[in-house]
């Protein structure tokens, strides 16, 4: 009898489910084909319309936030006092500048690379060793120390301080359920607010350099470290926690003794996490004019010296893979235990080896000068060459036949309509599209969300370029998983190749993003081509992991069993393993769909019509509620696609009893 | 034992999970039952529970999974609180005591070994076993010192430095046996503290545990969903079950007497003779009946068997350990449970 109301009403939910959406359609389609007869307002919203948003958020800002409340003199306060010392702590040990302690050189770079090889060493042998000295080593080799140090300085104190700042927000929300609402909203919205959001801001608030950069670095990478502790920590065992009551902790005691300890491996995953936001970051506020290594590669970028891009573009990546592989086999290392009787200086052999080695190479560094800073005459940069290498084959004729085919190909058949089409659809069907595909796809709430967020887009006045960065995003995202899911299924057809492209796939996600431009403009050069197909090389890595993953993941009874009912190869991928893998595969897309809104707006910097172009232009200047609205447009429309992916993801898994 | 001070006194406990338990228990009809409790939308995880635990006393508490047993022990302890009722550990009311107080009495008087260990990963052995020193702010030396006596207790040495993952989980649970004792706890809780264990080592966990509780002599509530565990241990025995007590008696007495189905079940398949003491089956009023030499009174009818078959008398005296004869007992009866009475 239960399950007869049960299934009565699973069907009625799900008539109601199909219903809805279709009609949505139907009616969106119906205003699409009769725009000619529609009232104009039913077309794009007139400007009349459009509450001047920009101007009260400006009013908000200057009157109340800073001639009112005086903010901005505490945020100063805060920048140039402890901040500025932090930062200028760091700028002189590593760039040597004249700042507290006064040491007249920064540390040579030889003394570094030998603690990042006992380091390396210590974390996970000589591989990391390897890795840790190599990168150090080919930094200076290649003459770019002092700009890699430039960027190093400010993540050496954005990363603590993002890692303290979300170490206590984490271990608020876990003790107190209303900050943990409270916040986890905002986090929604942070981790989706394009970067240069974050940028104006500290930029008007924590005055323009380092400190802006390092603050809008910080607060970046803050999110996954709040969302990590109260993870661990609401991971911590109940019998642990019961352990430690009855051996009579106070409440103080038992966070820092038993809770924190415990939580020990999500907090390190997080602080992982915090590295490689900080980097991403510090490479960006090259936006607002910091100095470092991604200022030079913007520099370098915009004057197309691909040559040099390209050194300064391996030097970020294996920092990046330097800082994720250490970090991460600092969360694997367990302590483990010394023999009775061990004396100190085995027990802390890498410990003193480290300063053993530092001050050998700091002594030396005094004597042999080649230690202590490669000139600009020794360095090994073959920029130049590489430069006209690349230039040279990108004229060999068939190279520039290809690309030049592709980009038309791409451009006249299916950018150019595909975002005509999209500008053609009257405001009003847009909305009712965007309601009824997170309608079929997510259900009611995220429709409702749908509707809600695009009707905010709608009346921010920025309609046009909002279709026009949704269009980039739809169009890289769509020609990546041609690319990305087929990948991802041949590559999980065996056991080793799935471990070879995720762990490709896994290094190139700890790539900061700008360097994503690199490759799409050495092949096409400063064109709208390059913005989009810069996306889809950034979006194609996680389409492809999730579906391996998802494939991999599928439990082996299922594929045997359909090897047993007499399957075949394709039928199996397609009747077994896919639906399976299809909830894994949708979290993959719908993180390509957030990778492909960042992009999009990085790549502003080539040069685009949409949002992106008009944020970048408000970083000139003090604007900072149209900044906001900008950003928040962006921020709507991939909140959008993430409530109703997800929400789809969750409901299929559990429908699958995964 | 009924001299022995009441350490541990519970009455009329109630531990109700849901929304808003203290004001339902009050408006609760009187003898509302677990079913007709949980589809009001609430769990009774201790439902109505009087006893008593006297110093010295080893009581066991046993039931299945879900009986509420370990939700029992953790009222004791206060790692709970209850919704209703009162619960006393030396006559002071556990409920009313200040935050402060109860961390005090945790440091002072109790000691808890848990199923799956509990241990601090971060920390080493010592480390561990001295962490409830550590809390109530010994020094460093004398908790050392006190650390590695218990250590050795319960024969852990050489291995002071480990980490908790590079042990056994029979060592595992040697350590949480010794943080448990490091601060000399008059009352020693043990939630199912060998269920993790194969049964091998859990035997030889169990010989370990009879061992130290002879030398020690705490008052011990002991948690098992093993009957056989619970026989072997046990002074007295509480049988849960939907968070209420079914029974609580001797071994004995629940062997020989089970007063509910339910414990009755329990007792079917096990050999009574191994269980029951000739203590048990003494009656001190038919002393006259019987004549001869004595049996103790601390030995099992198994061990008696022999004797008991080739004894002809129907009355066998029965001896404590003092030699005092305090009762006689019915050959007839201990037959029957040699034998199993049909």
């Amino acid at each position: 009898m239960a399950y007869v109301t049960l299934n009565s009403h699973y069907s009625k939910t799900a008539l109601t489910r199909m219903g809805m959406p279709r009609w949505l359609l139907i009616a969106a389609v119906a205003i699409c084909a009769t725009q000619s007869f529609l009232p104009n307002f039913m077309i794009r919203l007139p400007e009349s319309w459009i509450p001047p948003s920009a101007q009260i958020l400006d009013y908000f800002f200057n009157e109340i936030v800073i001639n009112t409340l005086h903010f901005n003199e505490l945020t100063r306060w805060f920048a140039e006092g402890p901040l500025d010392f932090m930062l200028g702590f760091t700028a002189n040990l590593l760039e040597g500048k004249h700042r507290w302690p006064f040491l007249d050189d920064p540390l040579p770079w030889s003394a570094i690379a030998a603690v990042a090889t006992v380091l390396g060493y210590y974390l996970g042998g000589w591989r990391m060793a390897l890795l840790g000295g190599g990168t150090f080593v080919w930094t200076a080799l290649m003459g770019q120390w002092k700009i890699t140090m430039q960027t190093l300085s400010v993540l050496a104190v954005a990363a603590p301080l993002g890692f303290l700042i979300g170490l206590v927000a984490g271990i608020v929300a876990w003790k107190w359920k209303w900050f943990d609402n409270a916040i986890k909203p905002v986090l929604a919205v942070m981790q989706t607010l394009p970067f240069y959001t974050y940028l104006l801001p500290a930029v008007i608030f924590f005055k323009v350099g380092p400190t802006a950069g390092a603050i809008a670095t910080t607060i970046y990478a803050t999110p996954p470290m709040i969302l990590m502790t109260t993870v661990g920590l609401k991971k911590v065992s109940p019998e642990i926690v019961e352990a430690g009551k009855m051996s009579g902790c106070t409440r103080w005691q038992m966070l820092t003794r038993v809770f924190i300890p415990s939580a020990r491996s999500e907090i390190l995953v997080g602080v992982n996490q915090v590295i490689m936001l900080c980097l991403a970051m510090v490479v960006l506020t090259a936006f607002i004019g910091m100095p470092g290594l991604g200022g030079k590669l913007l520099a370098m970028m915009n004057s197309f010296k691909l040559g040099r891009s390209l050194e300064i573009g391996i030097t970020i990546v294996l920092i990046a893979i330097m800082l994720d592989q250490m970090s991460k086999a600092w969360v694997v290392k367990l302590p483990a235990h010394f023999e009775k009787g061990t004396p100190w200086h085995i027990r802390n052999k890498y410990l003193l080896f480290a300063i053993g080695a530092f001050i050998l190479f700091l002594v030396s560094a005094q004597f042999i000068d080649i230690l202590n800073e490669v000139g600009r005459r020794q360095s090994l940069s073959i920029g130049r060459e590489i430069d006209g290498a690349i230039k040279g084959f990108l004229n060999i004729d068939i190279v520039k036949s290809i690309t030049g085919f592709l980009r038309y190909v791409l451009n006249v058949w299916i950018l150019v309509p595909f975002r005509d089409f999209l500008l053609w659809i009257p405001v009003s069907a847009f909305l009712l599209l965007v309601v009824a595909f997170a309608w079929s796809v997510g259900g009611r709430r995220p429709a409702a969300y749908a509707a809600v967020f695009f009707t905010l887009v709608a009346f921010s006045g920025w309609w046009d370029r909002s279709i026009i960065t949704l269009y980039s995003v739809l169009a890289a995202v769509f020609i990546s998983m041609l690319v990305g899911i087929p990948l991802g299924i041949y590559a999980s057809r065996s056991e080793k190749w799935a471990k070879r492209t995720l762990l490709v796939c896994d290094t190139a996600q700890t790539f900061p993003s700008f360097i994503y431009l690199l490759p799409a403009i050495m092949l096409f050069g400063i064109t709208d081509t390059t913005v989009v197909l810069s996306i889809v090389i950034f979006t194609t890595v996680p389409l492809a992991r999730y579906t391996i993953e998802g494939l991999r993941n599928v439990p082996s009874e299922l594929t045997e069993a359909a090897d047993m009912s007499g399957a075949t190869r394709w039928q199996k991928l397609v009747k077994v393993q896919l639906p399976v893998a299809l909830p894994t595969m949708a979290v993959g897309f719908n993180q390509a769909i957030m990778f492909a809104f960042f992009m999009v707006i990085i790549a502003a910097f080539i040069g685009t019509q949409d949002l992106g172009q008009e944020l970048q232009r408000t970083l000139a200047g003090t604007d900072l509620g149209k900044n906001f609205v900008l950003g928040i447009n962006v921020s709507l429309m991939a909140l959008t696609f993430d409530l109703a992916i997800i929400s789809w993801a969750n409901k299929r898994k559990e429908a699958l009893g995964l | 034992m009924e001299t022995s001070p009441i350490v541990i006194s519970c009455q009329r406990a109630w531990k109700l999970f849901g929304a808003n338990p203290v004001q339902y228990l009050k408006q609760m009809p009187e003898g509302h039952g677990y079913e007709d409790i949980r589809a009001d939308g609430y769990i009774a995880g201790v439902k109505d529970v009087s006893l008593n635990v006297s110093k010295g006393e080893m009581l066991v508490i046993m039931g299945l999974s879900g009986s509420g047993k370990s939700t029992l022990v953790r009222c004791f302890s206060r790692l709970h609180d209850i919704t209703g009722g009162t619960i006393e550990v030396d006559g002071q009311d556990i409920m009313a005591l200040s935050e402060r107080d109860l961390i005090e009495l945790r440091r002072s008087k109790m000691g808890m070994v848990f199923q799956s260990f509990g241990l601090l990963p971060h920390r080493t052995v010592l480390e561990n076993v001295a962490f409830p020193l550590e809390m109530r702010g010994q020094d460093r030396h004398m908790r050392r010192e006190r650390a590695l006596e218990m250590i050795r207790l319960v024969g852990l040495e050489g291995r002071e430095n480990y980490f908790p993952r590079e042990l056994s989980g029979g060592q595992q649970q040697r350590v949480g046996i010794a943080r448990s004792l490091a601060i000399e706890p008059d009352i020693w809780f043990l939630d199912e503290p060998f269920s993790a264990l194969d049964p091998l080592i859990r035997r030889e966990m169990q010989d370990e545990f009879l061992r130290l509780q002879e030398l020690l002599g705490k008052t011990i509530v002991f948690i098992t969903h093993d009957f056989d565990e619970a026989l072997r241990l046990a002074d007295r025995i509480a049988i849960m079950k939907d968070g209420a007590i079914e029974q609580c008696d001797t071994p004995d007495r629940i062997v020989l007497n089970p007063q509910t189905k339910y414990v009755k079940k329990f007792t079917e398949d096990i050999d009574k003779a191994r269980v029951v003491h000739a203590g048990a089956l003494a009656d001190p009023e038919k002393t006259s009946e019987a004549s001869g030499d004595p049996v103790q009174s601390d030995s099992t009818i198994l061990k008696l068997s022999r004797q008991l078959v080739h004894d002809e008398r129907a009355m066998i005296p029965v001896a404590n350990s003092d030699g005092a004869i305090i009762g006689a007992m019915d050959r007839q009866k201990a037959l029957e449970v040699l034998l199993g009475a049909e």
